[in-house]
């Protein structure tokens, strides 16, 4: 038996939802919209001389083989750091998930990360990593290892994907060990009666029903890692060396902020913003389809 | 939560003009942006005090902005709005920018005229006023806090690689011998420097008097092309590079990302701005000395000046400003180039003093004799005479142009393309830069 109950009236609804429909016009539409205008202007950055160039920002990012490789670059940083994120985070929520002494201590401890901004992260991983006054850069250049960030590509990105990768871990650790806790023991129980070994157990029980969260999880590390990283990038590299480690983001926002060209850097954020709009689409899909099942 | 409100309408108060009207017969306010953090910030503070003190009419109200970057996209965001503060502090580099501003800015020469308020360019250093003025030499902003580049060497290292501390080297070869004796005497990173971009491209073509872009560096037009690619530039960088291969030289990061390298003991020379003379002098654990930068007897018998780092201020305008916080504005920027203000403004932060008599005062107060070493940058900013090479650069999107050049040369650092590559990328690339600059500023 269907039972809704049903309230007369379209005021009282309209004014419920207000205040959120105020919010997402003021802080969404209305910067969105901004952005899609600007990125069809040419302008100076005081606004005072403004030119109608249509599609030019577009085209000329598209013609900028900088542009695509940064668009490459981004797809890769995206992918290695929710790969390492969320593997960590799931080895580690397997293991918080067991019987084991301290246990709310673990846990509490794995979710601390979450709570540190970005750019103290970033000076913390400076202080560690730095080749030259950092702990931990000393030792790998004492032991023989030529560690150098600052004039290595693959070490300065394999530095920034750690630094953004463990700044996620532990968002994704307690979405896992909430999934994790939601598998009725019973069924895991059973398995072990029937003699499925640990790793067997985990291949064909845990992770098939973690499948929702796993892919929940996707969508939002690589939305993070597309667009939260920039301010650990911009303290880490800044970008380099060269233009090793500059993603989309950090370009949207040196090329916006720092450099002025509005034209350019508003072409570059609807880019992004059709890219999270594709993304939330299928994720929409997928999360759609899972529950119509 | 009650205090945090407080503090926030104070703010809010003190960043709106509009409140200066709102109070008829009170003190005109003038509200001055800056970026200097503590404790820089609180020496801003005392000059302001100092002024709101010395007269009745205006009151100036500091307010710290954030980085220089953040500054000014806040004045720009500012201006847009109708709400840009009176006086705002803007770095060297984003000067081509402001000048750019057209109707945003009123320049100095444009304010003094208006308001009668007599501030003479002639009293700034020449490197100081030159970076800061139209071709014609009409000021256009007013000077404040200028540093320059300086060399700084480890003299404990020195002495022990047998070298004379008190003869610092004075050319690139000279730099070259004594990094090779630091070598050899166990030194595990003989020279880095700080701010590549600015002291091994710009401070090394004003002190040659090579130009560094067509137009007088920018100063006579927009239509300015880079000329970094050009036989001295791709000479300096091969230079570094070679010495780079040997272990002698270490590049160490983007602008100021290697500061604590020389202080910290590692690297025994570096290059700096001179205005890390008081962050040396508190962190080194050991003997230092000051030195003008080093240069080519291939390209010049006789270095000229360097050019200037650090900031200066703009006046802006808003579609509500009176004359009088026009005339406020004025006043406060004449009373900042007193000699008093220039003198301690400078000894309490390590910048130059930017007027001449300045100089003088802090020469006759012993300040120098007091801290050897310390007069050398203003030295460095007085040597020889100042031409089109060495007056400064009025490039649009200056940090952008830094940008590229960092990128290209950390790939040449890598080995992944030669000085020559590296400088003519640079140069495509940021010409196309200055062409959008162009195109921008001319619709």
């Amino acid at each position: 038996m269907d039972r809704r109950t049903i309230f007369p009236g379209k005021l009282l609804p309209l004014l419920l939802v207000a205040p959120q429909l105020a919010l997402t016009a003021v802080f969404f539409l209305w910067p969105a919209g901004q952005a899609i205008w600007f990125s069809t202007q040419r302008q100076d950055a005081f606004g005072i001389r403004t030119e109608y160039v249509g599609l030019d920002n577009f085209t000329e990012l598209f013609a900028d083989p900088l542009y695509l490789q940064s668009m490459g670059r981004t797809l890769f940083f995206c992918a290695a750091v929710a790969i390492l994120s969320m593997a960590a985070a799931l080895f580690l929520a397997v293991f918080a998930d067991r019987e084991i002494r301290g246990r709310a201590i673990y846990r509490t401890l794995l979710i601390w990360p979450y709570a540190v901004a970005p750019a103290i992260a970033a000076v913390l991983w400076i202080l560690l990593l730095h080749p030259q006054i950092g702990i931990l850069g000393r030792m790998l250049n004492r032991a023989g290892i030529h560690w150098d960030y600052k004039l290595d590509d693959t070490q300065a990105m394999a530095m920034v994907v750690l630094a953004s990768a463990w700044k996620q871990v532990s968002y994704n650790f307690i979405f896992f060990l909430a999934g994790l806790q939601s598998i009725p023991r019973a069924i895991v129980e059973a398995a072990r009666i029937d003699g499925a070994r640990a790793w067997h157990r985990f291949r064909t029980i845990t992770l098939p029903l973690l499948a929702p969260t796993i892919f929940f999880l996707i969508v939002v590390n690589v939305v993070y890692a597309a667009f939260e990283t920039f301010s650990t990038i911009l303290a880490l590299t800044a970008g380099g060396p060269g233009k090793a480690t500059e993603t989309l983001i950090v370009k949207v926002y040196r090329d916006g902020v720092i450099n002025l060209d509005l034209g350019s850097s508003s072409a570059q954020s609807v880019i992004l913003m059709v890219a999270v709009i594709i993304l939330t689409g299928v994720q929409f899909r997928f999360m759609g389809r899972k529950s119509a099942d | 939560m009650f205090r945090r409100t407080l503090l926030m309408g104070a703010a809010a108060l003190a960043a709106s003009p509009a409140f200066a009207q709102a109070i008829p017969g009170a003190r005109t306010r003038i509200v001055f942006w800056h970026a200097m953090n503590a404790p820089l910030g609180g020496e801003v503070d005392k000059l302001v005090a100092a002024f709101n003190a010395s007269q009745s009419d205006y009151e100036v109200v500091p307010v710290f902005k954030g980085t220089y970057p953040e500054t000014l996209t806040a004045a720009i965001a500012a201006w847009r709005a109708g709400q840009a503060p009176n006086l705002v502090q803007m770095f060297e580099v984003g000067t081509g920018s402001m000048l750019a501003a057209g109707p945003a800015v009123k320049q100095v020469w444009q304010l003094a005229k208006e308001t009668g308020v007599d501030i003479d360019p002639e009293q700034y250093i020449g490197a100081v006023r030159g970076y800061y003025s139209l071709p014609d030499g009409r000021l256009a902003s007013a000077p404040f806090n200028s540093s320059t580049a300086m060399f700084w060497i480890d003299a404990d290292a020195f002495e022990k690689a047998g070298l004379d501390p008190a003869k610092p080297p004075a050319t690139w070869d000279e730099v070259a011998t004594a990094a090779q004796a630091l070598k050899k005497s166990g030194v595990a990173m003989p020279m880095t420097s700080s701010w590549f971009a600015w002291i091994q491209f710009e401070q090394f073509a004003a002190i040659h008097d090579i130009a560094y872009a067509t137009e007088e560096n920018g100063f006579k037009g927009l239509n300015a092309e880079l000329l970094i690619n050009k036989p001295p530039f791709v000479g300096q960088l091969n230079r570094l590079l070679e010495m780079s291969k040997e272990g002698l030289f270490k590049y160490s990061g983007r602008d100021n990302a290697p500061d604590p390298i020389f202080s910290s003991g590692q690297a025994a020379m570096s290059f700096n701005s001179s205005g890390s003379r008081s962050e040396i002098a508190k962190n080194a654990k050991f003997k230092w000395r000051e030195a003008m930068l080093p240069y080519d007897p291939a390209l010049t018998k006789s270095p000229i000046n360097s050019v200037i780092g650090g900031a200066s201020l703009w006046a802006m305008t808003a579609p509500t400003r009176t004359a009088a916080e026009y005339k406020g504005t004025a006043e406060f920027m004449k009373f900042l180039s007193g000699p008093k203000e220039a003198a301690s403004w400078s000894q309490a932060t390590g910048y130059v003093p930017v007027t001449t008599a300045g100089y003088d005062l802090l020469k006759q107060d012993g300040f120098y004799a007091k801290n050897p070493g310390a007069d050398l940058p203003v030295e460095q900013l007085r040597r020889g005479t100042v031409t089109p090479d060495s007056k400064g650069f009025r490039l649009g999107r200056m940090a952008e142009l830094r940008n590229i050049q960092y990128e290209e040369v950390e790939k040449a650092f890598q080995g992944q393309q030669t000085a020559q590559q590296a400088l003519d990328s640079a140069v495509t690339r940021g010409n196309k830069v200055l062409r959008e600059f162009e195109k921008a500023n001319k619709a």
